[in-house]
């Protein structure tokens, strides 16, 4: 009883950093359409700020807004620079472009930065542990969770109280029809890439306090992580990338406990994947069905 | 808005919008005045919708220009002819159905200023009464005929000089285009300028000042409604009768 709750609160402590990726990653899908491949970059791009913020003697609590700061300002960049001219694109030029950002910002830390791993120190409290009763849990998960609830609210707020967060959800039911309302295009997609990388960077100060390592490959294994939480919640529904992610996060922790032995459990993911692949042969739309189509 | 303060509202002169290698509108000439009910009729595949939707700016003229209260609007976005006093209910209605009533007719008054908002929503409640008892319902969960009031009301939000409508009654059920043709006429009393496609042109031409009859992306007549229902060639020919 007291492993299986230690492994809940642990899949939904490592769950929210997915679905906090997952949500960005539903946002833009919503009003763009599209899967954007290159939202793992924020967090490499947050590594090296890491690196050399820490290299510069600035601690975490310092360092957590700035990361917050650093992947909304990247993600804008990288909306600026890149996606802003295949607006309104088909979807396989969107997701090609994507992968384009994701390689080009991999290969310019490798070429200007560095090709082997820059190391920072973890915050000393992130190992700790405390016993609620019944398990022992790591103060990690407990402030993980309690901050992704906090964001998670906040987020819901401003897409149901803000006349940009309406906008928002109209411009992801049906962009044309938003535009003829007077909402402004540029508005809503810088809107939402902005969102997306304040999200990501609220994922990153987590990722990286347990990482503790800058690589040019940073950001592969979050992006994985986010765009398989956003396909398992139903890809554009921004409630399916929450539970995605919370669901990816507590399979991978609970399959790798209760598999028999050591290597089984070093195929942990590998069983994920296939949890995975049965649940699109029965819900090819992911958990949440997103009924329309028509984005930009 | 600065601009003439003469002449007709709208002005398009040969007009005319492509749909990739089909020309769907050809050589379209007409005008619109303050305060005038104009429809837009005939058949299927005529051009209207084209016509309407290169007005609100949804698609870009090849040729011809656009002249909205005097000045240049040709190719202009639709946010920006929005917020000119352009505005579009268009076809299906395309609301936004997860979102409620009131947040759909919030959308519609983007263009506002934010403390005039309430004071419009409470306008539109008053002229159509269903909207205020729905207020807090998903879009995607009304009748067709509360859908229609909400696109149109979602429209007037944003206090148009011009509303085009497309296909009002498209798809609704008799007593609901008796609903639909009512309100026109009521939006009509109010003084607004309208400029309305319909296929039902027999009850269109009755409403209307004047009319434009098109087909295969043609302008082919002109008049007043009553002129024009009363020309039962021309009226058999490029409409069809509707009962």
């Amino acid at each position: 009883m007291s492993e299986l709750v230690q492994n809940l609160i642990d899949g939904l402590g490592q769950g929210s950093v997915y679905a906090l990726l997952a949500l960005g990653i539903a946002v833009i899908f919503g009003v763009m359409h599209l899967l954007n491949f290159a939202h793992g970059e924020l967090i490499t791009v947050g590594a090296y700020v890491t690196y050399a913020s820490f290299t510069n003697g600035i601690s975490w609590y310092w360092i957590a807004p700035i990361l917050i700061v650093t992947c909304t300002v990247t993600s804008l960049l990288i909306e600026q620079v890149a996606f802003r001219w295949v607006r309104g694109a088909s979807d396989s030029t969107l997701l090609l472009t994507s992968f384009g950002v994701h390689f080009v910002v991999e290969a310019i830390f490798l070429m200007y930065v560095s090709a082997s791993v820059k190391t920072f120190n973890r915050p000393g409290w992130i190992t700790k542990t405390v016993d609620i009763g019944i398990a022992k849990v790591e103060v990690f998960d407990i402030v993980v969770i309690g901050v992704t609830m906090v964001v998670l609210a906040l987020t819901a707020a401003l897409l149901q109280r803000t006349m940009f967060g309406i906008a928002l959800r109209a411009a992801a039911s049906d962009f044309d029809a938003a535009r003829l309302m007077g909402v402004r295009s540029n508005n809503v997609i810088r809107g939402a890439f902005a969102l997306s990388g304040a999200l990501a960077g609220v994922a990153a100060i987590f990722w990286l306090m347990r990482a503790g390592q800058a690589t040019p490959a940073a950001g592969s294994s979050p992006m994985l992580k986010g765009v398989l939480a956003a396909l398992i919640g139903g890809l554009g529904s921004l409630r399916g990338a929450v539970i995605g992610g919370l669901a990816l996060g507590v399979a991978e922790v609970v399959l790798r406990s209760q598999l028999p032995n050591a290597q089984l459990q070093g195929l942990s993911n590998g069983f994920v994947f296939v949890l995975i692949a049965l649940l699109f042969i029965f819900r090819p739309q992911g958990i949440i069905t997103v009924g329309h189509a028509e984005r930009v | 808005m600065t601009g003439a303060t003469t002449g007709p509202l709208l002005e398009v002169d040969g007009l005319t919008t492509n749909y990739g290698s089909i020309s769907a509108l050809r050589d379209a000439t007409l005008e619109v005045g303050a305060g005038e009910v104009v429809g837009l009729v005939g058949p299927n595949g005529a051009g209207k919708t084209t016509l309407v939707s290169t007005l609100a700016g949804l698609l870009t003229p090849v040729r011809g220009s656009v002249r909205f209260d005097g000045v240049e609007a040709t190719g202009q976005s639709p946010d920006t002819l929005l917020r000119r006093g352009l505005a579009l209910v268009p076809e299906h209605r395309r609301l936004f159905p997860d979102l409620t009533v009131e947040e759909n007719l919030k959308i519609g008054g983007v263009t506002v200023p934010a403390k005039e908002r309430p004071g419009l929503i409470d306008e539109m409640v008053e002229l159509f009464p269903v909207l205020g008892i729905k207020r807090d319902v998903s879009a995607g969960y009304l009748s067709g005929g509360e859908a229609q009031q909400l696109a149109i009301a979602r429209a007037l939000m944003s206090r148009p000089r011009l509303l085009m409508m497309d296909e009002p009654s498209l798809g609704l059920a008799p007593v609901l285009v008796d609903v639909v043709f009512d309100l026109i006429a009521r939006l009509r009393e109010q003084g607004r300028t309208l400029l309305v496609v319909e296929q039902n042109a027999t009850r269109m031409l009755s409403v209307a000042d004047r009319a434009y009859v098109l087909r295969s992306g043609e302008v082919v007549a002109s008049g007043t409604g009553q002129d024009l229902l009363a020309d039962e060639s021309l009226f058999d020919m490029f409409v069809g009768r509707h009962a």
